[in-house]
């Protein structure tokens, strides 16, 4: 046997010991699951991932166990089953490129336990939809594959906090898919707490309707290793709003690759993802945008700004802009940094100690992605982390 | 004793030496003002009396209050009472001119043995030093300095010196950007502090700002050294005849110069 087929066939029991599921899930499971022995884990061979060495996931040996997931649901969204969703599931976020959601999908969960919801059409919700995923995974180490699909329908406005944590070893698996009506207004955010033992992967990808307003957050300071891919379909007059925030120390890992495709003409997109890194951690940016021949009058902003704390850690930021149509406008900008040696000083001459000083300022770089977080308990949890987080890093 | 006493001091950036032996006392109650043509020097010893890591001190010594000020981290002589106006005040986004102001007003007064101020007490106190330098008090929510014009950062600089009240107070430029009623409301705040217990150093190139803060003391600044030292006569003497009639070249009025 191949190192390859081992690593797959470490997934073969637990994926046949699972109870078939009714007609096209199961079909679906199977294909997933065919997807990703072919594939394989990625290599760090693989353009995608190229950054991202994920032997770690690979070679461990993981119990694969049903998420654990805890879901707070505000007056009028409807849970449904995974046989009702046939038309959606799986066509935001497709396996055949990727090993991942391969996975994921192929321990797809009939019984109630993968996230199922739709925001019906014209519907406001008065607060978020929260959906938390916490592993305990001791120390021999669980997998776990949480799958959600949220349907928001036209002109409804919802917001979504999606938080993932945990203790001990684990790995999670997610997949995230959101399909929103014309004119839908979503916000959605993806908070990665995770345990320092646990790895990460993740893909939230979204397909937008005409005029709709979507933005993602995504947050994320725990985890050993961490990938995320974030991404959008654009439709016509769309305007979608991808922010990032990665705080990372030690010798963690977190890569973000994101994905905008402006398929239709009109359509606006402003990115801004910010990083602080420290020790020896490393992070990854990877913004691709795609505007379509079709997609004339594209409007698309690109922001990378990352802090760099310390000399041995490791960013790795790179635009990817595939421009087919000709009347559109698409900018990029990637910064890499230190704290500014002037505003520390101006700080300490006021008195305030170095320390404090260099917190403020880490803090500061911060405060503009915290600063775009709508839903108020979110922002106000935050802004606690952070500033327990800047204590660490500022000694 | 005197307050500050600079005995000999030298400084350099990178290879470059920019202070070549000054000497210069000052005691409690007194304004002296540094004169000189651009790059003589002048901003340079502003930083360094506040601690600026750019430059390396080669030589000399400052006491200040009986101690050596240059043994001293920037905090620490700012929480012992010295406080630099900036020629070019730091824009940084992401934290207000409140928090920051508080911040800095909490750790000087811990250090001289006084009670944090609490949020009403500080926003008494901050109102009325606001009124002082006729600042909007919605830059009080801004983050410090940043989108602030010329003039309101100056005003920033002097309304933070008047809330942290120092000992020590060292205007670098205060007066360079400011059309003539910024002046005079930046020149009527420092007057205002002006007292028997604090000392200020006012660095300017032009008498202008002269007029309005009066100062006991001048001293001509050329190439880091002291050239010239006198009263309040000498500015105005300079006024008449210019830096060339001290034989001193002006660098900034030799246009093309390289």
């Amino acid at each position: 046997m191949t190192a390859v087929s081992e690593q797959v066939g470490a997934w073969l029991a637990p994926f046949t010991a699972q109870p078939p599921a009714a007609g096209w899930i199961q079909e679906l499971r199977e294909a997933g699951f065919r997807r990703f022995a072919e594939m394989g884990f990625p290599t760090t061979h693989d353009e995608d991932w190229r950054f991202t060495n994920v032997a770690p996931i690979a070679r461990s040996k993981f119990r694969v166990r049903a998420a654990d997931v805890l879901r707070t649901l505000p007056e009028g969204v409807e849970q449904l089953g995974l046989d009702e969703v046939r038309d959606h599931l799986g066509h935001c976020a497709g396996f055949d490129q990727n090993a991942f959601v391969a996975l994921n999908t192929a321990f797809l969960n009939d019984q109630g336990l993968a996230t199922v919801l739709r925001v019906p059409r014209g519907a406001v919700l008065e607060s978020p939809i929260e959906i938390t995923c916490e592993v305990n995974g001791g120390e021999s180490g669980v997998a776990v594959n949480p799958r959600t699909l949220i349907l928001v329908g036209a002109n409804a406005q919802c917001s979504i906090v999606e938080t993932h944590k945990g203790s001990g070893r684990y790995f999670t698996n997610a997949v995230t898919e959101i399909v929103a009506g014309d004119g839908a207004i979503v916000d959605h955010y993806k908070v990665t707490l995770e345990a320092p033992g646990a790895y990460h992967v993740g893909s939230t990808e979204a397909r937008l309707g005409r005029s709709a307003n979507y933005t993602t957050h995504s947050i994320s300071l725990g985890g050993a290793l961490v990938r995320h891919n974030v991404g959008a379909v654009l439709s016509e007059g769309t305007e979608a709003t991808l922010n990032g925030l990665y705080i990372v120390n030690g010798t963690q890992h977190v890569d973000s690759h994101t994905t905008i495709d402006h398929a239709k003409p009109h359509g606006t997109s402003h990115e801004l993802y910010k990083g602080i890194l420290d020790g020896k951690a490393s992070a990854v940016f990877n913004g691709r945008i795609l505007v379509r021949k079709d997609a004339q009058k594209t409007d698309s902003k690109q922001t990378n700004k990352n802090l760099v704390l310390s000399e041995e850690a490791v960013i790795d930021t790179k635009p990817e802009l595939q421009i087919l149509a000709d009347d559109v406008r698409c900018t990029h900008g990637a910064t890499i940094g230190q704290l500014d040696a002037e505003s520390l000083f101006y700080l300490q001459s006021r008195g305030i100690g170095k320390s404090e000083a260099r917190r403020l300022l880490t803090y500061a770089f911060a405060q503009d992605i915290v600063d775009r977080i709508k839903v108020p308990e979110l922002k106000d949890s935050l802004e606690r982390m952070l500033v327990e987080k800047f204590h660490e890093h500022a000694q | 004793m005197s307050l500050l006493e600079i005995r000999d001091l030298h400084a350099t950036v990178g290879d470059r030496e920019i202070l070549k032996g000054i000497d210069l006392t000052v005691d409690a109650g007194e304004v002296h003002a540094i004169m000189g043509p651009n790059g003589s020097g002048k901003s340079t010893l502003a930083q360094v009396l506040a601690g600026r890591e750019l430059y390396q001190v080669t030589g000399g010594q400052v006491i200040y209050d009986g101690n050596d000020l240059l043994a001293m981290s920037p905090e620490d002589r700012a929480r012992a009472g010295i406080f630099l106006a900036f020629q070019y005040p730091v824009e940084i986004p992401g934290v207000s001119n409140m928090y920051f102001l508080k911040a800095a007003l909490n750790t000087v007064r811990k250090s001289r043995g006084l009670e944090e101020l609490d949020a009403f007490d500080f926003l008494s106190l901050v109102k009325e030093k606001m009124k002082l330098m006729e600042m909007d008090q919605a830059l009080l929510n801004r983050p410090v300095n940043t989108g602030f014009s010329g003039g309101e950062k100056k005003r920033n600089e002097i309304f933070q010196m008047a809330v942290l009240e120092p000992r020590l107070a060292i205007l670098d430029e205060t007066d360079s950007g400011l059309d003539i009623d910024a002046l005079r409301t930046v020149a009527g705040g420092v007057n205002a502090l002006r007292g028997p217990e604090r000392a200020m150093i006012v660095v300017t190139h032009y008498q202008r700002l002269l007029n309005h803060i009066v100062p006991d003391f001048v001293h001509v600044l050329s190439e880091g050294r002291i050239v010239k030292s006198g009263g309040k006569e000498l500015a105005l003497e300079l006024e008449e005849s210019g830096y060339a009639g001290l034989g001193i070249e002006d660098e900034e009025e030799a246009v093309g110069k390289v």
